[in-house]
């Protein structure tokens, strides 16, 4: 049998739904019946707008996805405008206070504490910048990820953000590719040095060339079902297809398509075309592409590569990520800023859109890190915009352990968290960075952080991976890490092994602590890195080198935040929380 | 009255005649000794996979994890909580559940 959302999707989804959003908007929250908040829910997704947790009813998650992250000049300024006007909650955070953007994994932004009555102005703030929230959620084609340096970055091979643009064009409000089996997520990387991070996507361009009838053509291979969620990650796998860049939209389109027509609609969890890869194998899967969804012959892949990747791959020469100062092909500059678990205050925001106006082009891109780079910066300006005060926070030179921290949304809004994570991640950092000396040479160290197996925060692909989990202490439940070692990505991708499991989340700092001075002591030789140094070694022998303890480090969020309408609140209560609320913030009483 | 349960954004949520009711990532305690040797066991709930009614109880189908022996394993039809008089009572997790179904429970 279909599944209820399958059921909802038939009777109405895809662009129908903006109209709707339009009447409970005008009518307000009261209006969405009792008996249909499921279905429109689900619904609403496709528009970008995510209902937040229980005890935060009536607020949503907003997402808007930028193609390739790149926040054209203008656009990034009007974001933080309408957080500003729009994205504050009934109480503070804090660490990032009242008012904030998140910068995600995905290079898009997340705005938080969204009431459903603002929301058509909301789209008409965004429409007027041109940006939008269609298909940000929902079983689609989501923002299309890539190089967020593409046209201007020295290693550039193949232009990534033409081709992001125009899957962009093509399958946004695109009728026949609107509703899929699943969420679909598509990378395009341009670059050598491999940003786009397609291995974990579950369609993947990557830059290649081939002789074709005598000539070299510089363009993609095709990749296909990676992703990191449910305990079952995959990389995407090599289906043997290389596509010119004026073929890869019509690649795209096909597998798109072959993935409506073939995913499991009947069981979600086993819907994301990874599945159907481990079914088929990636022959059938090109076969299947080229008899019923092209309609030319397919070239067969061409040289990549994938051995110069360095994003996110622990060992290898080269960028690791986008922070700092680096020169344009055009002889200007783009510079990386660090942005400490991707959320940006609004006022600090402000600053940063003056920063970015005044000193480059205005231009601000998003990265899979949750940075953000100011592009086309000329050489004469690069000192003074070092020195504008925003930029001690949101630094081109952090420490690495505030560089290396990613954390996804946690407890704060998401449903499956099992525990808090943003403000953990930045008092660890702070943390590590007041009390851990990194061992000689080790200049980037990526610690991510996710709150449950969906893995937004990318936890596999770290040099130490954390996780959401409970145990119990002192004969209380608290919340716990599992911790993993050995992921990155890179010429041959690894996902994290776990070695330590439900380890207190007091105790985490302190194991990494020890952990760091234990390969300082261990490895071969300061050449090691700390990738090869874990590759080397057994599970057990890991596991020894991981000495979880309690240490100064303190940590507020050890009760089930879970359990509470607002982890910060003063009273956090479930039965204390203010929602839902009408759209001046008044709470609505329940009936029963 | 009949009782719409469903499973919602990927198994985060037991929802109750559209209201999310039971959440993944608590902690249920369960006695027998069927999902692991501990007695009791602590189980984090880590997703829901399916829900159903019986009689006047809503039974799910999820995965946990013991806290103390590390045990993955699912759990089928675990009783989450019952209707009365159409309105849902969840259970508590830290109540001790026996795994196994009420089987008188057929009113
Ligand atoms: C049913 C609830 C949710 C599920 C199942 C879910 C699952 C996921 C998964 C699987 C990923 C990407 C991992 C991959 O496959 O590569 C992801 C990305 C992400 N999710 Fe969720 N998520 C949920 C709810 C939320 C909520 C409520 C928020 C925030 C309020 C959130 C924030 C994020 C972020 C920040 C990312 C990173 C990338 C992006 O921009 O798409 N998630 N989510
Ligand atoms: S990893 Fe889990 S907890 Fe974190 S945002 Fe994603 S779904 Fe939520
Ligand atoms: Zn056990």
């Amino acid at each position: 049998m279909a599944s209820d959302v399958e059921q909802w999707k038939d009777e109405l989804y895809g662009t129908d739904i903006r109209a709707e959003i339009e009447r409970f908007a005008e009518e307000g929250w009261d209006a969405i019946p009792d008996d249909e908040h499921d279905a429109w829910f689900e619904r609403f997704k496709w528009y970008g707008l995510y209902h937040q947790r229980a005890g935060q009813e009536s607020y949503f998650m907003m997402r808007i996805g930028p193609p390739g992250g790149v926040l054209e000049p203008g656009q990034f300024r009007q974001i933080v405008e309408i957080a500003d006007d729009f994205s504050r909650g009934p109480a503070e955070n804090p660490e990032f206070g009242n008012g904030w953007i998140d910068v995600t994994t995905r290079q898009a932004i997340q705005l938080h504490w969204i009431r459903l009555e603002d929301v058509p102005e909301i789209f008409d703030r965004l429409e007027e910048v041109g940006l939008s929230t269609v298909q940000a959620c929902g079983d689609s084609w989501r923002n299309i990820v890539g190089c967020p340096v593409a046209g201007k970055d020295k290693h550039e091979h193949v232009d990534a953000d033409a081709l992001a643009t125009e899957l962009h064009d093509t399958f946004k409000e695109n009728e026949a590719h609107s509703n899929l089996p699943r969420k679909w997520k598509v990378s395009v990387t341009g670059c050598d040095e491999g940003c786009g991070q397609g291995d974990i996507n579950d369609l993947a361009f990557e830059p290649a060339e081939k002789e074709i009838d005598g000539e070299t053509v510089t363009g993609y291979n095709v990749r296909v079902g990676g992703g990191l969620s449910r305990n079952e990650p995959r990389f995407a796998r090599n289906i043997d297809v290389f596509a010119t860049p004026e073929q890869a939209v019509d690649v795209a389109g096909g597998i798109s398509a072959l993935f409506r027509d073939n995913g499991d609609r009947e069981n979600r969890y086993n819907a994301r075309i990874k599945f159907l890869v481990d079914e088929w194998g990636p022959e059938k899967l090109r076969e299947t592409l080229q008899e019923e969804y092209v309609d030319f012959e397919l070239e067969t892949a061409g040289d990549d590569l994938r051995e110069s990747y360095s994003y996110n791959a622990g060992e290898a020469d080269g960028k690791h990520d986008h922070v700092g100062v680096h020169e344009q092909v055009d002889g200007n500059y783009y510079v990386g800023l660090n942005v400490l678990v991707g959320r940006i205050g609004v006022d600090e925001g402000y600053e940063l859109a003056d920063a970015a106006d005044e000193y480059g082009s205005g231009e601000v891109r998003l990265t899979q890190r949750q940075n953000i780079i100011f592009t086309d910066v000329d050489e004469e300006s690069v000192d003074d915009l070092r020195e504008v005060p925003v930029l001690e926070k949101y630094s081109p030179d952090p420490h690495p352990f505030q560089r290396g921290s990613i954390a996804c949304t946690g407890t704060e809004f998401c449903s499956l968290s099992i525990v808090e994570t943003k403000n953990r991640q930045v008092r660890y950092a702070r943390w590590l960075k007041e009390n851990v000396e990194l061992p000689e040479g080790v200049e980037n160290f990526h610690i991510h952080l996710s709150g449950c197996t969906a893995s937004c925060a990318q936890p596999q692909i770290a040099d130490v991976s954390l996780r959401g989990m409970k145990t119990r202490k002192d004969g209380e439940p608290v919340e716990a890490l599992d911790i993993g070692l050995g992921g990155g990505l890179g010429e041959e991708p690894q996902f994290a092994s776990w070695i330590a499991e439900r380890i207190p989340a007091d105790e985490v700092p302190g194991a990494i602590a020890n952990l760091l001075e234990n390969f300082d002591e261990a490895r071969d030789s300061e050449a090691q890195s700390f990738r090869e140094f874990v590759a080397d070694r057994d599970d057990e022998e890991l596991a020894d080198l991981i000495e979880p303890e309690e240490t100064d480090y303190d940590d507020p969020f050890m009760h089930n935040t879970k359990r509470t309408w607002y982890p910060y609140a003063e009273d956090d209560d479930l039965d204390s929380s203010p929602a839902p609320a009408k759209a001046d913030g008044t709470p609505i009483p329940s009936d029963d | 009255m009949t009782i719409a349960v469903r499973t919602l954004d990927d198994g985060a949520w037991i929802s109750v005649n559209d209201s999310r009711q039971v959440s993944v990532s608590d902690v249920w305690t369960l006695s027998h000794g069927s999902f692991c040797e501990c007695e009791p066991a602590y189980v984090l709930l880590e997703g829901f996979f399916g829900v159903d009614v019986s009689g006047s109880v809503v039974v799910a189908d999820t995965v946990g994890r013991c806290l103390e022996c590390g045990t993955q394993d699912s759990i089928e039809r675990l009783p989450v909580g019952r209707v009365v008089d159409g309105e849902f009572k969840p259970y508590s997790p830290e109540g001790v559940q026996s795994i196994v179904e009420p089987g008188a429970e057929t009113d």
